[in-house]
């Protein structure tokens, strides 16, 4: 797909945490192959609005939501819709790094493996791939079978990324992968993703400013639930329209 | 000069009290070597644990046929409660919804507050009579006790299993959800494997309860010092053997029961370590 076309589009979807509403009225359309950030001040309903995408949110008891979210063009509440397969399809990565307890390579190759791939030499194959498209292959190609405790937060983020990449999604999601990282397994991961772009999806909601700046191709700046305003490229950080984004982005909401 | 040493006495008062408790144990365990070591000397460690007579009156000692009933039983109760208190625990951690949550937890441990002596009563009523009539042999045997047993032992594995699944980093099971698992693929291939060492804690508990029970299973088993045949057959185990025979026993008959009491001692012992050795290895994996 190339870029351009839209590869989410969220139509007036609100989200409800039993009585608290969590999002009102969000309507937006992802393109295919950028990197859109999705920035805000704390609260503002930005990891409810990624976990919706992968309908992660279902699984809280007495949540509620309106509207609707389609996936190149079909709604992902569609009844015939396999909620695993649209989490396979549409990755997600966390804020904390969250290996699973075992291996570098179960770790990786443990999604495939759930979807039907057995075959040893093609997992292998799939583990490198992914490891090297997360900038992660030089560190850990001599301890694969090592447990993936035993790398650091920056490196276990990475092994995430590739968890996620092994399993050919078409989206990704990330969910401030870099928050407890040092700088330079920041940049690591915006290299990375920088190059991920070309093959998918990502939506990420960034650290901060400064990193949303670096990374993205478009921005949009969220409010208590509410989007506030969509930019392409560098319009949302150069000419904000509204003031509550050019006030958050002057650092005025922290 | 005051202000160091009110800096440091809460550490030297939780050390005090942490060293009394060990020592009343180091006492425990001195009294009852001191008191049954004399006769393992003296009838020989090989024939005390592997003899297969135990006649008192005829200064006769073998404890080998209880060391099996204690292991016996044992294995059984954990064959039967072990399977079922981990999936109870599964479903109250996983599956249950709250209400029926907070309606099962106050229920089980009642379970754990009832007393041994009225397990064991339930048990001669309702199970001895069910094995006699439906599968044979006296019904005092091996399997009353393990059935009771592991309806004992299921307070212990179920509440320590839940509380090692919950307490999991919510981050597992979200991780596994995100890579498209269905929730009990993530339950048992993420979830159980990293509660695995608490779920062995609970298991190592468990046993530890069944081979210290001693009332409920007097009433059970029937009490006969003889190898088993069958799960059918009763039999005697080392706890029960101090607490039917310590009434009344002197002199030297006496001595062997506390040297019963050391085997026993030892016989857990090796279980917890064996136990603590496989999770300590899995965990190195
Ligand atoms: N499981 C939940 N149950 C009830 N309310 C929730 C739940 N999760 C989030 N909320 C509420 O929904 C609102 C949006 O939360 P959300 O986590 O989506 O915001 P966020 O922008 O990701 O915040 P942060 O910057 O802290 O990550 C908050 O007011 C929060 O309190
Ligand atoms: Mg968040």
């Amino acid at each position: 797909m190339k870029q351009g076309n839209t590869k989410i589009s969220i139509r007036d979807y609100q989200f409800f945490y039993g009585e608290k509403q969590a999002l009102f009225d969000i309507n937006l359309d992802i393109r295919a192959n950028e990197i859109l950030s999705v920035l805000g001040p704390a609260n503002s309903g930005i990891t409810t609005l990624l976990r919706s995408l992968n309908r992660l949110c279902d699984l809280i008891p007495k949540v509620r939501m309106q509207g609707d979210i389609l996936v190149d063009g079909e709604s992902i509440y569609a009844p015939h819709v396999v909620v695993t397969e649209l989490r396979r399809r549409l990755g997600m990565v966390f804020d904390v790094p969250s290996p699973l307890p075992m291996t570098i390579f179960d770790n990786i190759a443990f999604g495939p493996r759930l979807h039907g791939k057995k075959n040893r030499q093609r997992l292998a194959d799939t583990v490198e791939q992914s490891l090297r498209m997360a900038a992660l292959w030089e560190d850990v190609k001599d301890r694969l079978h090592m447990p993936a405790m035993s790398l650091s937060g920056g490196q276990q983020q990475r092994l995430c990324i590739a968890r996620v990449l092994a399993l050919q999604p078409e989206v990704i999601l990330l969910d401030r992968p870099c928050s407890g990282l040092d700088p330079i397994s920041t940049s690591k991961i915006e290299d990375s993703l920088q190059l991920l772009k070309k093959r998918f999806t990502i939506v990420i909601a960034p650290h901060n400013v400064q990193q949303a700046t670096r990374i993205s191709d478009s921005a949009a700046f969220m409010l208590m639930g509410r989007l506030i305003e969509v930019g392409v490229g560098d319009d949302l950080f150069a000419n904000p329209r509204d003031k509550r984004t050019s006030d958050y982005i002057t650092g005025r909401y922290g | 000069m005051m202000r160091k040493f009110r800096e440091k006495l809460p550490g030297r008062i939780f050390f005090l009290l942490a060293l009394s408790s060990i020592s009343v144990l180091a006492l425990i365990t001195v009294f009852i070597v001191v008191q049954g070591a004399p006769i393992i000397a003296r009838v020989g460690v090989i024939d005390f644990v592997f003899g297969m007579s135990w006649a008192p009156s005829q200064g006769e000692y073998g404890i080998f046929p209880m060391i099996v009933g204690s292991l016996s039983v044992t294995l059984g109760a954990v064959v039967l409660g072990v399977p079922i208190g981990i999936c109870c625990s599964i479903f109250l951690a996983e599956f249950a919804p709250v209400r029926l949550r907070n309606l099962f937890r106050p229920a089980i441990q009642l379970l754990a507050g009832i007393p041994s002596v009225v397990y064991g009563l339930w048990g001669l009523i309702f199970i001895v009579p069910f094995i006699r009539n439906y599968m044979g042999g006296p019904g005092l045997s091996i399997l009353a006790g393990s059935v009771v047993l592991a309806i004992m032992i299921l307070p212990t594995v179920i509440s320590i299993s839940e509380v090692s699944i919950l307490a999991l980093p919510p981050a597992y099971k979200e991780g596994a959800l995100a890579l498209g698992m269905t929730h009990w693929q993530a339950i048992r291939s993420v979830q159980l494997p990293a509660a695995k060492s608490g779920i062995v804690a609970a298991v190592i508990l468990g046993i530890g309860r069944a081979i210290g029970e001693t009332m409920a299973v007097i009433m059970l088993l029937g009490n006969a010092v003889a190898l088993p045949s069958s799960i059918l057959d009763p039999i005697r185990t080392l706890t029960t053997n101090i607490g039917i025979e310590m009434g009344y026993a002197t002199g030297e008959h006496r001595e062997a029961l506390f040297a019963t009491g050391i085997v026993l001692f030892v016989v857990i012992m090796i279980l917890n370590s064996t136990a603590q050795t496989i999770v300590k290895r899995k965990k190195d994996q």
